[in-house]
């Protein structure tokens, strides 16, 4: 891992949102050929940290880069190269409801390239039967299953064959069959395509298996970055009840407590 | 102190959001037409294909019930015209206030709300649900700006086809007149019709025409700034919708309102 820039870079990245903060001072990155998971409980920010990686927020403090490039500050079309240059899978698939399967995938290649039809058709079928879903780029969305949904929109991610590919809660919402199946087409992808991958989970068992490294956020901190080893024998308190699902042990503030019960604006 | 602050930090609040909501849509306007000009310069070129498919959903399929609307109203403007001026002796001057009523106000009237409800509210409800299904996030980083693909079509449709409708809502209404006015006052509808040709001057068509694109601009900016606020779910989503249609009708009542003021100064 010991790449001469990192295609991410986030220093000092600060979030709010309103009067509360959610991320403090993160510092993040990720080198080239990585499969980086992002792993933290409801609530640690991680789904935050993701849309800055994406720049679909403007941080509150800190930088951004990715390929070196920093995403509050580039103009149109430096950030437009940076998109072409990535791929992002959403937890909900995000698929254009109103476009069939075949027509999502085909998206960024009819807006980035001037590929005449029947290449981007070829191209994007391609694409489907990456992900196991050959012949079905006639169907729409929602005729389509949850684990197919996420298949559907793995393939429209990798596209534009990015350098590096984003990819959120890969397994919620499935059963244990198709989420395996898909971490093992996460593995496959970094193999085939060499591509950088970038997962946000709060699955233990697919994040184990398919990091080579593992950032762990709690409450907006980044408490440890490391090999997954590493990481599962981190001494850590808090990375501990996360591994072995304990509860948190909530400490009470009592002034704190009495002033949320009483405060007028909280 | 605290009871006397407080309304007013409301009525602040209020006002703030009133403001914002402004400034976004106007925003929204801009980077629309930005990018339907200029949009090729920056990679966000305007496809022609969904501007047509737009205007077909907007225009075209909203051609039946706005000629039928329009023939309604027209009937009724002859009813009451008829009735109304009958009382000084003047029903033939029912011609004169139909014609210039209908071209001046009532078929951009009518046109823009029934537009609202019907196209200002899929367009909230559309953008709402994208937006609630991360849709909006997903074209945004395939590098796809949300309002070059989803404002800029939905701006142009509604300048082309809102003032197309309009024209035909006005001659709809004029036939309905015709239809009711001509027999009470002893003329054949066709000849009720020429003599309508004979007192209208373009000015009166233009003034329903050039209220009709500012209600175009309001009815798409109202539908898709509340569609691109849309927070909570399926429900937020109704919310928007509904708010989408009682906001887009206000407004365009008001505004025709404060045109007609000016315009007949």
């Amino acid at each position: 891992m010991n790449a001469p820039t990192p295609l991410i870079e986030v220093e000092r990245l600060d979030a709010w949102y309103g009067r509360r903060r959610v991320l403090h001072g993160v510092d993040f990155s990720v080198g080239a050929g990585e499969i980086r998971v992002i792993m933290g409980g409801s609530g640690s920010g991680k789904s935050t940290l993701l849309r800055h990686l994406l720049g679909l927020q403007r941080p509150g403090a800190g930088t951004v880069k990715l390929f070196g490039v920093d995403l509050a500050r580039a103009g149109e079309r430096e950030l437009q190269e940076v998109r072409k240059r990535i791929g992002v899978s959403f937890q909900g698939g995000a698929l254009l409801t109103s476009l069939t399967v075949g027509e999502n995938v085909a998206l960024p290649l009819r807006e980035h390239t001037r590929l005449d039809e029947s290449t981007i058709r070829i191209m994007s079928r391609l694409k489907l039967e990456v992900v196991d879903l050959g012949g079905f780029q006639d169907l729409m969305p929602s005729q389509l299953s949850g684990g197919m949904v996420k298949r559907a929109a793995l393939a429209r991610a990798i596209a534009m064959d990015p350098r590096l590919l984003f990819f959120d809660e890969p397994s919620a919402g499935l059963d244990p069959v198709v989420s395996a199946e898909l971490d093992e087409l996460i593995l496959r992808l970094r193999d085939a395509l060499r591509m950088t991958i970038v997962v946000v989970t709060h699955e233990l068992e697919s994040a184990f298996k398919i990091a080579d490294t593992i950032t762990v956020l709690d409450a907006g901190e980044v408490l440890m970055t490391g090999p997954a080893a590493a990481v599962r024998a981190a001494p850590n308190e808090r990375i501990q009840d996360l591994l072995n699902r304990r509860p948190r042990e909530v400490q009470v503030d009592a002034d704190a407590y009495l002033r949320r019960l009483t405060e007028e604006e909280a | 102190m605290n009871a006397l602050t407080r309304p007013l930090a409301g009525l602040g609040r209020v006002t703030l959001e009133a403001l914002g909501g402004v400034g976004y849509a106007a925003m929204l306007l801009l980077e629309a037409l930005y990018y339907a000009l200029f949009g090729w310069r920056v990679g966000q070129r305007l496809r022609l294909a969904p501007v047509v498919r737009q205007m077909r959903e907007i225009g075209v399929d909203a051609l039946p019930i706005v000629a039928l609307l329009g023939l309604t109203v027209g009937l009724m403007l002859g009813i009451q015209f008829i009735a109304s001026l009958s009382e000084f002796g003047a029903q033939s001057q029912v011609v004169l206030a139909v014609a210039k009523s209908v071209t001046r106000e009532f078929g951009a009237l009518i046109t823009a709300i029934l537009v609202a409800g019907r196209s200002g509210s899929a367009l909230a409800a559309r953008i709402g649900s994208m937006s609630v299904s991360q849709e909006v996030d997903a074209l945004s980083v395939i590098g796809i700006d949300p309002v070059r693909y989803l404002v800029a079509p939905a701006l142009l449709a509604m300048l082309v086809m809102l003032p197309v409708l309009t024209i035909v809502a006005d001659a709809a209404a004029i036939l309905g007149a015709a239809l009711y006015s001509a027999p009470a006052l002893d003329v054949t509808p066709g000849a009720y019709l020429l003599h309508t040709m004979s007192l209208l001057d373009a000015g009166d068509v233009w003034q329903g025409l050039s209220k009709s694109l500012v209600f175009a601009v309001l009815i798409t900016l109202i539908g898709v700034s509340t569609g691109f606020s849309v927070t909570g779910g399926a429900e937020g989503v109704g919310r928007a919708t509904t708010r989408a249609v009682v906001l887009s009708i206000c407004w365009i009542i008001v505004v025709d309102m404060v045109f007609s003021f000016f315009l007949n100064r």
